[in-house]
């Protein structure tokens, strides 16, 4: 019975193949799961915009939206409404294709990075032997479509908006990737599928992640600050620095196409937050041998929802940084941390199981942490800023 | 099935329009894409003679594809550089008007 | 099939790039053909560089020229000419270079290669080759990365130290 419920989309799937020719099954397949991912990412989105927005609000002591429907959840109904209905608005001096290509060409990179996530037991949507690779090489069109905006738009605003959004993502996804390697390196292998493979044991009642050693938790924290600065949000939203630069590189675009720059943005936050569930918590495994009987799906979602959570509760907590706080935290702090964490994981490795490699390799971690932090703080002279020009 | 002729033949196409582009434009960047463009044709035609070799299991053309991948990327930044070093110079990457020795 | 879609689009990017008046589009197209490119490796089955050429090339190389195409104010529309005065010369030198290649191949014996099944090559293959056959140019590749990387910020940097 646990075992039907934890394979019924599988077996749906396969039920609904089985029915067409074999000559179209392959394509079929494939469009198949495509559509089952945008439906159901599609709808997270709509699901996660109100919550964050009720979430913001509890955070400022004030309601959020309640006005449409049961506790305001049909909210993004109207929104989704409003945006369709509105005027869509190309400024004159814009460039007419590219301007229009750019939302598009972001919501699909930010989809196609779905293709290799593992959502449960056998689903994948393509079990690729590179799948981390294809992951991040999808995910590298997304700063191409933020240059095609931000540019395309003729405006100072969005070419800086888009200028800043570029700088920050280049600087970021160094050490993103350089996390992720540790994970790889503990698995053996670039395949999603296998990573997750890799940590679905458990001793006694507690799970194989790799978030639960030294490094994976590092690696785990470095991947997720990362992640958020590669997605674009708070507080590393500069690019869209409404007090600075109104609203970075879409400030030009109006009704379905901002509602598309939205959609991306989220997607790849999700798409982001899956990617650390694969390699630091477990992927679809329950995070006790006991609570196996619940299907892989559900904790696969569980764990996403939890790290949305986490993301919202980031951005109402945080202030956002200036530029070169920026730049200083992502070269003089994350990709020592990164590269130094990459020591820890294979010296990991290399020693025997027992309290020692726990030793070690707390070691190895904490302590550059500290004197980089320390260094960090220094380097940030904190005390009164002195304004050149604006006096 | 296709053949190899097929893939050299579209190899060629591109190194030609990558030769064409280099030595027409006047735009310094554009010479750059031009020779990004041939090093690209080089790398098709490696894996193309790799993938239709006796023993692909050597993996030397897959090797060749990927280091010259990454030669590409160091020449590309470097090149870049002396365009932007060129510009801070001159005011300009038209290469025709980029003609004093002194500067 | 397929492979005429992929082709077409690569060509048509590839001509593209080198044609066009504004130099961002000219970019754009050339992410077209590099995109393409990366299909055609796929096709051959070579699903590492392929991947590695869109991370490289769409992600980094394009990006890195238009960050060049900002820093150098080239990236409105010219006005005046854009070929360089030599131009019927050289793209008679790029058509013979063509009809070259192109009448060696069709004359050569590569054509009556026939294909081997599609070989087992996994990123475990191609990791293990790396570290042990091809350890050296490795090596000598994040050397010249290394290099490359000094290199350049040394002469984008030099001009602005003297000015100031």
């Amino acid at each position: 019975m646990t075992e039907t419920m934890d394979q019924i989309f599988v077996l749906l799937k396969h039920r609904i193949l089985a029915h067409s020719p074999v000559s179209v099954q392959p394509i079929f397949s494939a469009a198949l799961s495509a559509i089952a991912i945008l439906v159901v990412f599609a709808t997270l989105f709509a699901l996660t915009t109100i919550l964050e927005r009720k979430g913001l609000g509890r955070f400022q002591n004030r309601y959020g939206p309640n006005r449409v429907g049961p506790f305001g959840l049909l909210q993004p109904l109207a929104d989704g409404l409003k945006s369709l209905t509105k005027e869509d608005i190309v400024p004159h001096s814009a460039d007419g294709v590219v301007h229009m290509l750019a939302p598009i060409v972001l919501v699909v990179a930010a989809f196609l990075g779905y293709a290799v996530l593992p959502l449960g037991r056998n689903m994948t949507a393509i079990n690729l032997d590179a799948g981390l690779l294809y992951f991040f090489a999808a995910s590298s069109v997304v700063e191409l479509a933020i240059f095609m905006a931000g540019w395309s738009s003729r405006n100072k605003y969005s070419l800086l908006g888009a200028m800043r959004a570029i700088a920050q993502m280049i600087s970021y996804e160094v050490p993103l990737i350089l996390s992720t390697i540790t994970a790889v390196m503990a698995a053996g292998s670039l395949s999603t599928g296998a990573i997750v493979e890799s940590q679905t044991g458990y001793s006694g009642i507690w799970p194989h992640w790799f978030v639960f050693t030294p490094w994976g938790f590092a690696g785990f924290v470095l991947f997720m600050i990362a992640g958020i600065a590669e997605s674009n949000r708070s507080p590393f939203d500069l690019p869209e620095g409404e007090s600075e630069i109104i609203a970075g590189y879409f400030v030009e675009y109006s009704g379905f196409k901002f509602a598309l720059f939205f959609l991306g943005e989220y997607i790849g936050m999700f798409a982001i937050c899956g990617l650390a569930i694969t390699l630091f918590l477990g992927g679809w495994a329950a995070p006790f041998s006991f609570l196996t009987w619940a299907p892989s799906y559900f904790w696969f979602f569980a764990k996403l929802l939890v790290l949305i959570a986490m993301l919202i509760w980031v951005r109402a907590t945080l202030p956002r940084l200036r530029m070169d706080q920026l730049m200083n935290f992502a070269w003089k702090f994350m990709l020592p941390m990164a590269l130094i964490n990459l020591f820890a994981a294979s010296t990991w490795h290399f020693t025997p199981p027992g309290a020692i490699r726990w030793i070690v390799g707390t070691i190895l971690i904490a302590v550059p942490y500290l004197l980089l932090g320390r260094g960090l703080m220094q380097s940030n002279k904190l005390e009164k800023r002195t304004y050149r020009f604006a006096d | 099935m296709t053949t190899p002729v097929n893939y050299l033949l579209i190899s060629a196409l591109i190194f030609a329009i990558g030769l064409a582009g280099a030595l027409v434009r006047r735009n310094a960047i554009l010479v750059l894409i031009g020779i990004e463009l041939m090093l690209n044709a080089a790398n098709l035609n490696f894996i193309t003679f790799w993938r239709y070799s006796p023993n692909p299991e050597a993996l030397t053309g897959v090797m060749f594809a990927l280091f010259s991948i990454g030669v590409a990327a160091a020449e590309a930044a470097v090149g870049l550089a002396l365009i932007i070093a060129v510009y801070r110079h001159f005011n300009t990457t038209d290469l025709d008007q980029v003609d004093s020795m002194r500067g | 099939m397929s492979f005429a879609i992929i082709a077409v689009f690569t060509v048509a990017g590839a001509l593209a790039a080198m044609t066009l008046r504004n130099l961002v589009h000219c970019v754009l197209a050339l992410v077209v053909a590099f995109t393409g490119l990366a299909g055609l490796y796929l096709q051959l089955g070579a699903q590492f560089v392929g991947f590695a050429q869109i991370l490289v090339y769409v992600g980094a190389v394009a990006i890195l020229i238009v960050f060049a195409m900002l820093l150098t104010q080239s990236h409105e529309p010219l006005a005046h000419l854009t070929v360089a005065p030599g131009w019927v010369t050289s793209s008679l030198v790029a058509v013979a270079v063509f009809v070259i290649l192109a009448w060696s191949i069709r004359s050569s014996a590569v054509g009556a290669r026939s294909i081997q099944p599609r070989p087992e090559i996994t990123v475990r293959n191609i990791g293990d080759s790396l570290m042990s056959q091809f350890v050296v140019p490795l090596e000598v590749t994040g050397l010249l990365l290394t290099a490359a990387l000094v290199g350049a910020v040394t002469i984008a940097m030099r001009e602005q130290r003297m000015n100031r």
